[in-house]
């Protein structure tokens, strides 16, 4: 209850008229140890974020923070003084929108709202609703996503507008494996393919784990590379939990770019990395913390550019 | 004011080609998505016009919805055609999310809708459709009378900003109102001035409801007929007005008794004014094969059963 009034308070004083922004921050050469730093920093606030509310997804958030910091902090080219049409702007949508602490607390960390907003994720009257949502006008995010399946259809309906508009700037697209189930994303990778969409990367979070076991076990992608080459997309792989291979893995796919086919990322990654106790099972896929399991996650996790 | 007439039979869905042949001369954002039923949904003429501005998306609709919310970033306002039960029950979800939900410039166009579809039977025959739809915060839900007007409102829909559905047909239908006729999105459209009875409509159903009119004009009951064009944003303040001065009302629509403009006609009367209301529209039930007219015999949406309506909802009536 006494959480629930400082949240309100907060909310009252500090929101109510103005929206203080962290300084954006990037890097046009990758520096590795700092990005790291990053990432320490942003799993650390997802952890933080879903004890908070007790709720959310830390799971994949961890899995996918160093493809996030490489994303948001060397190659996308964005702008955090948001705007929803992003001409001249690379663009990235999350389709596994139930991921979203990485992505807010990427986005906070990017400069698009204030560190401290993070605080209010999934608390009545936040704008960092559970699921990424444009309806409370959060920078950042351009469609709502977490009923799974339709982020790439959008991707593509973006990219084809980049290229109706002149524009040479890339589309990205995260989406989950588990995802891979929906019968929407073979209708979208059809039919980018065929009218050679060739300004969109999509990456997938291989992290072989969905809500309710093992991917291998509930419903078998079987050969997941073969089906996406077969569909006519360029494929590459790479490990999603080291920064450097995710830095290097997004460059080869930039390189592949506007080469006449759409690229995927297969990026293998561990659910839960950087929380030993979190690695490696679904069960952490949906499951916040509680207080001595944050405790025990923050003691491996520690503070680098400072805390919420 | 002016009796209603036709010299001519025309398919709303050709006057949505046409209105979106003239969109996409007048505004260069203009794009269009179809799910292969370009030639059902008259859209060749627009595809031929401006082929970089034309989507041929393959029988994928859920993707084509994503595709359209994806094409508002960046400022295109995409136009999507296929028919009204791949458009609305087949993506609803593609719809609440990557477009209600958030905010889309999206303009989804739905052909064959309602019975009148005919011979294809009851798979394709979306009766459930503007329930659907009309439920969605934020989505606007139109549902135009004839060819002249089905242009109108595509040309309307434009300059509207927000996500809309936009419900037309198959069959030659009487093309009884002028081209020029003003279209205001939300603004019902009184059609037969009357006292005793107002007849609210909606898409095919307003010629139906014209026909009744005459007949029960012969028989010295004056019924007003509103056509009800913008199911959402529903025009209070006309139903009203009209209904405070009839003290009963009717409604026709070709859609389920569920849902649709009988149950928001409902809602007003009961809030604000509570008067008696007959409701014409299928009871229930999935339609069958068979011929326009046979079906709308069957299933009760022919003049006859408009006029009977009009007799059980005048019984009713305090005077």
């Amino acid at each position: 209850m006494q959480r629930f009034r400082k949240f309100k308070n907060y909310f009252i004083h500090k929101y109510k008229n103005q929206y203080l922004r962290a300084k954006p921050f990037y890097m046009s050469q990758p520096d590795i140890p700092q990005l790291n730093k990053l990432a320490t920093q942003i799993r650390r606030d997802i952890v933080r974020m879903v004890h908070a509310c007790q709720s959310g997804h830390p799971g994949g958030s961890l899995g996918c923070t160093d493809f996030f910091v490489a994303l948001y902090f060397h190659h996308l080219q964005h702008n955090p003084k948001f705007n929803m049409d992003a001409k001249g702007e690379d663009l990235f949508f999350l389709s596994n929108g139930h991921i979203s602490p990485v992505w807010y607390a990427t986005l906070a960390r990017a400069g698009y709202f204030e560190v401290n907003e993070l605080a209010t994720f999934r608390f009545l009257n936040t704008r960092l609703q559970g699921h990424p949502a444009t309806h409370e006008h959060l920078p950042g995010v351009r469609v709502a996503s977490g009923s799974l399946g339709q982020g790439l259809s959008v991707a593509i309906g973006a990219a084809q507008v980049k290229k109706l508009n002149q524009d040479n700037h890339l589309v990205y697209v995260l989406m989950g494996d588990g995802e891979q189930q929906e019968g929407q994303i073979w209708e979208a990778a059809m039919y980018a393919a065929h009218n050679k969409v060739d300004n969109l990367i999509a990456t997938i979070d291989y992290n072989g784990q969905q809500i309710d076991g093992p991917v291998e076990k509930i419903v078998s992608l079987q050969n997941l590379k073969a089906k996406w080459e077969s569909f006519g997309w360029t494929v590459l792989e790479f490990n999603g939990n080291a920064m450097d291979e995710v830095i290097n893995g997004i460059s080869l796919a930039k390189s592949l770019a506007h080469k006449g086919k759409p690229v995927l990322n297969l990026m293998k990654t561990e659910m839960g990395f950087g929380v030993d106790y979190m690695m490696g099972s679904h069960k952490w896929h949906g499951v916040a913390p509680n207080d001595e399991e944050l405790a025990k996650a923050l003691a491996q996790l520690p503070e680098t550019v400072g805390d919420y | 004011m002016t009796k209603f007439t036709f010299t001519e039979k025309k398919d709303t869905r050709s006057g949505f080609g046409a209105g979106l042949l003239e969109l996409g001369k007048s505004n260069s954002d203009v794009v269009a998505l179809c799910a292969d039923l370009t030639g059902s949904l008259k859209m060749d003429a627009f595809k031929k016009e401006f082929p970089d501005r034309f989507f041929q998306v393959g029988i994928a609709e859920a993707n084509m919805m994503g595709l359209a919310a994806g094409m508002t970033i960046g400022g295109k306002i995409p136009f999507t055609g296929t028919f009204a039960n791949f458009s609305t029950g087949r993506v609803y979800d593609q719809i609440r999310q990557s477009i209600a939900y958030s905010g889309k410039n999206v303009k989804i166009c739905a052909s064959h809708a309602g019975l009148t579809l005919g011979e294809d039977g009851a798979t394709h025959q979306i009766l459930e459709d503007i329930g659907m739809m009309k439920m969605l915060p934020g989505m606007t839900v139109i549902v135009p009378c004839d060819y002249n007007q089905t242009k109108a409102a595509t040309i309307a829909l434009g300059k509207h900003v927000g996500p809309a559905y936009l419900r037309f047909g198959r069959p030659g239908w009487p093309v009884f109102t002028a081209a020029d006729r003003p279209f205001i999105i939300g603004k019902a459209d009184k059609m037969v001035e009357g006292k005793d009875v107002t007849i609210f409509a909606t898409g095919h159903m307003v010629w139906q409801a014209i026909e009744a009119e005459a007949k029960l004009a012969e028989q010295s009951i004056s019924a007003e007929v509103i056509n009800i064009h913008t199911i959402k944003p529903l025009d209070v303040e006309a139903i009203l007005a009209s209904v405070q001065k009839t003290k009963c009302a009717v409604t026709c629509e070709e859609h389920q008794i569920n849902g649709g403009l009988g149950d928001s006609v409902a809602q007003v009367l009961a809030r604000f004014y509570p008067a008696p209301l007959e409701l014409v529209a299928v009871n229930d039930s999935f339609g069958e094969s068979g011929t326009p007219t046979q079906l709308l015999k069957k299933y009760g949406l022919a003049p006859e059963d408009v006029i009977k309506a009009v007799d059980k909802v005048l019984k009713r009536k305090v005077v």
